[in-house]
């Protein structure tokens, strides 16, 4: 399963040890921010991006990205100092560090960006990193399959996002996020506001993983350990849920907000509770629990009482610390046996003492038992799902279902590998892990524990100024603790611990029955394969259909198309009287025209492939004499110079071709006549049209202008070329260069197949 | 083909075309010509040179594959235009040095358009010859 495969070696050099001290830093530097944020500041920088369209470069620290941004740098580094070892020796080591402090940073510029367009251009930037991170064993197939899925699904997602925030840019009259959540009622009201929902959440909802798109998060568990642990887990997949609960303050109270992401996040956590216990390898179990995390918070960010706020924002902190924790145990179980199959592993508690510690803490605080974070978090989202005011049966009951499959789970991954007995034969001798592997696990463990004995050194720093950026006043955040009394929560948590380990005694069974109707129900991960080959055949059958490989059938498709364009039109539209008036042409003029005549008749009737080409190249050059006569003498040198080339060209080219009789072109001679003289006369009619219509000269009279004081130049086509229009230019260059190399690469190909 | 005129003259026209292409080349930002017109020239003169004498005397005429030539002007256009960044101006704003200005007398006008135009004649120059040099030899 693992195409990581885990050496011995401990370090990777510079490239270990530099990213580590990077992202700690970067964690130190938002831990000395914490006291002037909950003292309730937010600090904000701006720098003009693109003045022009309104665009900055800004960001704003407040509660909500404060507490992402510690979550990100802080996990972030653990991940970093993991991977050192959890990767030791690996020969891309550094390109992998790379990828991943890549992302952080992208991460972090997500969640700091206070502009809509830098927002969107990090949100990418995470696609990107996390491509390249769940395609680091690009040397698999599945490696790579994962990769594409996610970077499709995401980057589908990313796009309807592009054009929410452009809408909602436009609607709202600026591109500055807290300008537009200033403003919530005014979009509220708005008329664009459901198009913008709509396409905000496709964003949101692919890259958090919602139902009906969750099934690449699973699949992108093909990356390294630690990136499923820092990615997939902590970060990445909680974008869409940062981005959501940004906007709340804007978007939040309708009955399309509340609903949307009621059901959603309540139909993502069941289902993939359900499909995190039909697990049997234990990282893909913590995939599905993730999913379950996510949609649970999704869940509460449809609601606005400050419970289901405050229930938010705490197991946000809960599920990073504890999720991160036990991904980085599987890591290490991984790392000691070289396996993760639940039904093989046991019995490694006595070897791994403190990897068995440190993943009983998370997983208690994940089952939500106290004394940890995760009874806090668990009574919190009880609490805040009794608030919902329409429906709080439904709500608590996904909640409660959803938990305890939870607390089975936790038991599944970090409970009987450890302490289970077994005869099973392991791949490798295991032994503890080194401390640089202990210490992620390890620390955030103890912080679920700390944090969940006293809650306080999380409430006043962290909770609350977040609960602020929802509700506006810190003191809307309701008090964590331990003991809150006899009430309806404690009663539901006494459920779930019934039912959860009810339902971990009877896991097995369950697991068969559950695989037995997921192999039954339809699958969304064949389903995309089904998509994708779907686009492929269809692809090949256009391309086999409009683009047959017989150059004359490609010009007889696209000169069809644009008479069928213009004629069509034409036709509809109709062109009104362009009769141009004809009297007083000079004779030179008539003379090029019959020149130009002629040529046209002896290319068309003759037999030999000598005399056409040279009866167009005199076309070619009646054209150029054209120019010349209108005085633009470097169009008409340009004319000729091609037209030459041409000529020789096609001249070498055809002295190996047969005659044209040898291939019977003849029976497609009236079929291209008819064709040709009806673009030659749809053209026609359309260039008497413009010329019909006034000619608008203020561009060439700018230039006429400029070209010699500002741009030291008397030839103003030149001038346009390389000064006014330079990068224009630039571009058709670059066009000149890729055709004739990909010409040359043609060329070349048949060339080494024929000598083949 | 096997023509002696065609051989020996394609020699000495090459050389003169290679010259006049350039004296276009320079002559573009006032008079007629410019880097798209003196790469066609120049190219002009290589192709007949190919056909006089081969492709294999071609290119070993030319020494640098044309591709390479072509991708060399890319860069030298791209780096023209980057060039403005430099000097705190917009990408692709000309930038000019006029060295022995007096007066209404420019002196020897030097910029950065003009290395664009040096870009844009190699490019055409380079993907012409890679063209004909590549059909030539597959035929």
């Amino acid at each position: 399963m693992t195409n990581d495969e885990p050496s011995r070696r401990s370090g990777n050099g510079f490239a270990g040890v530099v990213p580590v001290l990077i992202s700690g830093a970067i964690f130190v530097f938002f831990l000395t921010l914490v006291p002037q944020i909950s003292a309730g500041d937010v600090l904000r920088w701006s720098y003009d991006w693109v003045p022009s369209l309104g665009i900055k470069l800004s960001f704003l620290v407040d509660g909500l990205s404060l507490t992402f941004s510690l979550l990100i740098s802080g996990i972030g580094t653990l991940v970093l100092l993991y991977s050192n070892t959890y990767l030791a020796g690996h020969v891309q080591y550094a390109r992998f560090a790379l990828f991943l402090t890549s992302f952080m940073l992208a991460m972090l510029g997500l969640v700091l960006a206070d502009n809509l367009i830098g927002l969107f251009v990090f949100w990418e930037l995470t696609t990107i990193t996390s491509y390249l991170l769940i395609g680091f064993g690009h040397e698999t197939t599945k490696g790579r399959r994962s990769a594409l899925q996610a970077l499709f699904v995401t980057g589908a997602g990313a796009l309807a996002l592009l054009a929410g925030l452009i809408l909602l840019g436009i609607s709202a009259g600026t591109f500055e996020i807290s300008e537009i959540l200033a403003k919530g009622d005014e979009i509220r009201a708005h008329e664009m506001y459901l198009p913008i929902l709509i396409l905000l959440l496709a964003g949101a909802f692919t890259k958090s993983a919602q139902f009906p798109f969750h099934f690449w998060l699973p699949n992108a568990m093909a990356a390294p350990t630690p990136v499923s642990a820092f990615l997939h887990s902590a970060t990445m997949v909680k974008a869409g849920v940062y981005l959501l609960a940004r906007m709340h303050p804007a978007f939040s109270g309708t009955d399309v907000w509340l609903w949307t992401l009621t059901i959603f996040g309540a139909v993502t956590a069941v289902f993939a509770s359900f499909l995190a216990l039909r697990q049997t390898d234990l990282k893909q179990a913590l995939a599905y629990t993730t999913l379950m995390a996510l949609g649970t918070l999704t869940l509460f960010l449809g609601q606005t009482s400050s419970y289901a706020i405050t229930a938010f924002v705490t197991f946000l902190i809960v599920h990073s610390l504890y999720k991160a924790a036990l991904f980085l145990v599987v890591g290490c179980i991984d790392h000691a046996t070289g396996t993760r199959e639940a039904e093989i592993l046991g019995g490694l508690g006595r070897v791994m003492p403190v990897t068995a510690i440190a993943a009983a803490i998370a997983a208690l605080s994940m089952a939500g038992f106290p004394p940890f974070l995760g009874f806090i978090g668990k009574e919190l989202k009880y609490a805040g799902a009794l608030a919902v005011a329409s429906e709080p049966v439904f709500v608590a009951g996904a909640v409660l279902l959803a938990n305890a499959l939870m607390l089975a789970v936790a038991g599944v991954v970090a409970f009987r590998p450890f302490w289970r007995k077994t005869d099973s034969e392991l791949p490798r001798t295991p032994r503890e892990a080194p401390w640089q592997m202990l210490a992620g696990p390890v620390l955030l463990a103890a912080a679920g524990a700390i944090f969940g004995i006293n809650p306080d050194l999380l409430q006043v720093p962290l909770v609350n100024p977040t609960v602020a950026t929802f509700l506006g006043d810190p003191t809307d955040a309701k008090e964590l603790k331990l003991w809150a009394g006899v009430n309806l929560p404690l009663f539901l948590s006494i459920a779930t611990f019934v039912l959860g380990l009810l339902i971990y005694v009877i896991h097995r069974p369950l697991r068969n029955l559950l695989i037995r109707a997921d192999n039954a129900a339809p699958n969304f991960d064949r389903g995309w394969d089904a998509f994708l080959s779907g686009l492929k055949a269809f692809a090949w059958w256009q391309t086999k259909y409009l683009q047959s490989g017989v150059l004359r059938q490609y010009i007889f498709i696209t000169f069809a198309t644009v008479l069928v364009g213009l004629g069509g039109t034409m036709l509809v539209r109709g062109i009104g009287n362009v009769l141009p008036d004809l009297t007083g042409i000079a004779l030179r003029n008539w003379a090029v025209v019959a020149l130009i005549t002629v040529g046209t008749l002896i290319a068309a009737t003759t037999r030999s492939r000598i005399a056409a080409v040279a009866a167009l190249g005199v076309v070619g050059i009646g054209v150029a004499l054209i120019f010349i006569i209108f005085s633009a003498p470097d169009v008409a040198i340009t004319q000729l110079l091609v037209e030459t080339l041409i000529v020789v060209l096609v001249a070498v080219a055809m002295l190996r071709l047969p005659f044209l009789d040898a291939q019977g072109e003849s029976d497609h001679r009236p079929w291209d006549a008819v064709l040709a003289i009806g673009v030659g006369g749809v053209v026609t009619l359309t260039l008497l049209a413009v010329l019909a219509t006034p000619l608008d000269l203020r561009l060439t009279e700018y230039f006429e202008v400029t070209s010699w004081p500002e741009a030291f130049g008397r030839n103003i086509v030149n001038v346009i070329l390389v000064d006014f229009r330079a990068l224009d230019t630039f571009g058709e260059i670059a066009v000149v260069v890729i055709a004739s190399l990909s010409a040359y690469a043609l060329l070349r190909t048949t060339a080494k197949e024929k000598s083949e | 083909m096997n023509s002696i005129i065609l051989r020996i003259g394609s020699r000495y026209v090459v050389g003169i075309l290679l010259l006049f292409s350039i004296y276009m080349l320079l002559r573009g930002h006032n008079e007629p010509g410019g880097g798209f017109i003196g790469g066609l020239i120049g190219a002009t003169g290589f192709v007949l040179y190919a056909i006089g004498c081969g492709t294999a005397d071609a290119r070993a005429a030319l020494r640098i594959m044309p591709q390479t030539i072509a991708m060399a002007g890319l860069g030298i256009a791209l780096v023209a235009g980057l060039a403005a960044a430099a000097f705190g101006d917009a990408l692709f704003t000309g930038q000019w040095l006029f060295i022995g200005a007096e007066g209404d007398d420019k002196g020897l006008p030097l910029s950065t358009v003009l290395v664009f135009d040096i870009g844009v004649y190699l490019v055409v120059f380079g993907a012409i010859l890679t063209l004909v040099f590549a059909m030539e030899e597959e035929i």
